[in-house]
């Protein structure tokens, strides 16, 4: 697709953009965990809710009225200003981090003809803006763990300072062979490059994986969940934390799992191009339903994971094989 | 089994079946094997596909777990121990306690207290009969003496209530006469068994 040929780019589409993103993804993060119980709840022969509403459709705004009734208890010896900033740090980074990620194909509004771009800030450096957003949104789990005054607080916070890090590293290296093969760090491009319909997971089948399992353990999911392990450390970073400031945790999470399912899509699996007769805007909501799917999935499935296997996986067997995929991509590329 | 070979702990000369693990590699070499051969290895996948299977299982296949409590109950057995009934006879319906007093007798928690007199017709009438289930510890001796099988385990388990006394008088037990055909034959304990007509040795009556 040749840009100049791209309808202008005014300032109401990219307004339009950013509101349906922000509108859609934290009705589509409150919305998860309906989903996640409903899932869950299948995949263990259960019901799940099932009471409030048709299906159990309402037990969102049930859980929405109980977070926003609940009473908001700052911990007496907490650092009461760190404590208060730090959920708003994890949701804000979540979103900010969406800002730079095409979640739909560009369309034109018919009546007003207002044309609204595929991705609120096309920022020639996407892939590391969003890859620093989601490693700033390190900052709101650790201060909250440490602002607490709570034990399972300071450990949820170490443990979040340890895995984020190192996982950090597995992301933005299995990430740098796609990069090294497009040539360029912004998502259009890497959706135009697999506009011919190969997708980049047939060149670069290690780099998904990694870039998949990294993902899961940036986005705290299990297996990778040991921030806030229950069965270890009570709750972790949200041991002292109710209500609304809690939700605010979750709603980032789950914004940070769709921003990985997008990511996922647009640079491995052919983003919001047309594939065979699906327009391009279904395919990628299959794909982001999907991977949000794979996680919730994976959830039901597979067991935690001890904090030093954790370790072990990421710098003995995941960063040496993001090294070696490097290494090869970088020789096939010279060679051909 | 005698004793000396139960006090025999000495694996491996008994019934014992070692299970067929695999010894933890000790040189580098091996957990590297060890390391690839379950990387590779599908498990994971294995583990992916039998919740998959579950979720059709529970979705498709009907086989969803849940009973949904309040609206559903799931049937209890019959030698179930819960709050006692007091039968009556199906054909007459008055209730079948004697007034023998045997369950007040064999009640091991102290909890019956029965009181009787005899009514105009010479029979044993229960004027006070109630069971305090605060000590009652639910044993099923007072189902098991019971000669009529007047007094039962019934199936009621539900006994959330703000007075225990609303469980505990001979009135709130016996079945209620408007719902006499609806009164199940118990066969939990101290009832007839099934085979018990076998199990009777005729008295002889010459000798």
């Amino acid at each position: 697709m040749d840009s100049t040929m791209l309808p202008e780019v005014t300032a109401v589409g990219v307004i339009i953009k950013a509101v349906l993103i922000l509108a859609v993804i934290a009705a589509i993060a409150g919305f998860g965990t309906y989903i996640e119980r409903k899932i869950l709840a299948f995949m263990q022969r259960r019901l799940g809710p099932q009471h409030v509403g048709p299906y159990g459709l309402l037990q969102l705004a049930a859980d929405g009225i109980k977070l926003f009734t609940k009473e908001d208890i700052i911990p007496q010896h907490a650092n009461k200003i760190i404590f208060a900033v730090a959920p708003v740090i994890t949701a804000a980074t979540a979103f900010i981090a969406l800002a730079a990620v095409p979640v739909f194909p560009g369309f034109t509004i018919p009546l007003v003809d207002v044309y609204v771009p595929s991705i609120a800030s096309d920022i020639n450096v996407g892939i590391l803006f969003v890859l620093g957003m989601m490693a700033a949104g390190l900052y709101g789990p650790l201060l909250a763990g440490m602002a607490q005054a709570n034990k399972w607080g300071i450990l949820g916070s170490a443990r979040t300072a340890i895995q984020f890090l190192s996982y950090e590293v597995v992301t933005g290296l299995s990430i740098l062979a796609p990069i090294m093969m497009v040539g360029s760090l912004s998502f259009v491009d890497f959706n135009d490059y697999q506009a011919d319909g190969t997708w980049l997971v047939v060149y670069q089948p290690v780099a998904f994986v990694l870039f998949l399992i990294a993902g899961f353990a940036e986005t705290n999911r299990t297996p990778f969940d040991l921030l806030e392990h229950e069965a270890e450390v009570i709750s972790g970073y949200v041991t002292e934390y109710s209500g609304m400031r809690w939700g605010l945790f979750f709603i980032g999470e789950y914004a940070n799992m769709i921003t990985i399912g997008v990511i996922a899509s647009v640079v491995f699996l052919g983003g919001y191009n047309d594939f065979w007769i699906f327009p391009g805007w279904l395919m990628i909501i299959g794909k982001i339903a999907f991977s949000f799917f794979f996680m919730l999935w994976v959830r039901a499935a597979w067991p935690h994971v001890r904090p030093d296997q954790l370790m072990w996986l990421c710098w003995k067997v995941l960063m040496p094989l993001a090294v070696i995929n490097v290494v090869i991509t970088g020789l096939v590329m010279m060679i051909i | 089994m005698s004793l000396e070979q139960f006090k025999n702990r000495n694996v491996g000369t008994q019934n014992y079946v070692k299970l067929d693990l695999a010894h933890t590699p000790t040189t580098g070499w091996g957990q590297f094997k060890q390391v690839v051969g379950r990387t590779f290895k599908p498990e994971l996948f294995v583990g992916l596909w039998v919740t998959f299977r579950e979720m059709g299982n529970a979705l498709v296949g009907g086989k969803m777990h849940t009973t949904q409590y309040p609206f559903e109950k799931l049937p209890i057995s019959p030698r179930y121990r819960a709050i006692h009934d007091m039968l009556r006879l199906m054909e007459s319906g008055n209730y079948r306690c004697i007034g023998c007093g045997l369950c007040e007798k064999i009640c091991i928690s102290n909890c019956i207290s029965m009181e009787t007199k005899y009514d105009e017709n010479q029979r044993k009438e229960v004027s006070e009969y109630t069971i305090n289930f605060g000590r009652c510890i639910f044993c099923g001796y007072c189902a098991e003496v019971c000669p009529e099988l007047a007094i039962v385990h019934g199936p009621r388990y539900e006994t959330a209530s703000e007075q225990r006394a609303s469980f505990s008088l001979f009135e709130d037990m016996l079945t209620p006469i408007d719902k006499l055909n609806l009164q199940q034959e118990y066969d939990g304990f101290g009832a007839i068994s099934p085979n018990a007509d076998e199990n009777i040795k005729p008295t002889p009556l010459a000798y």
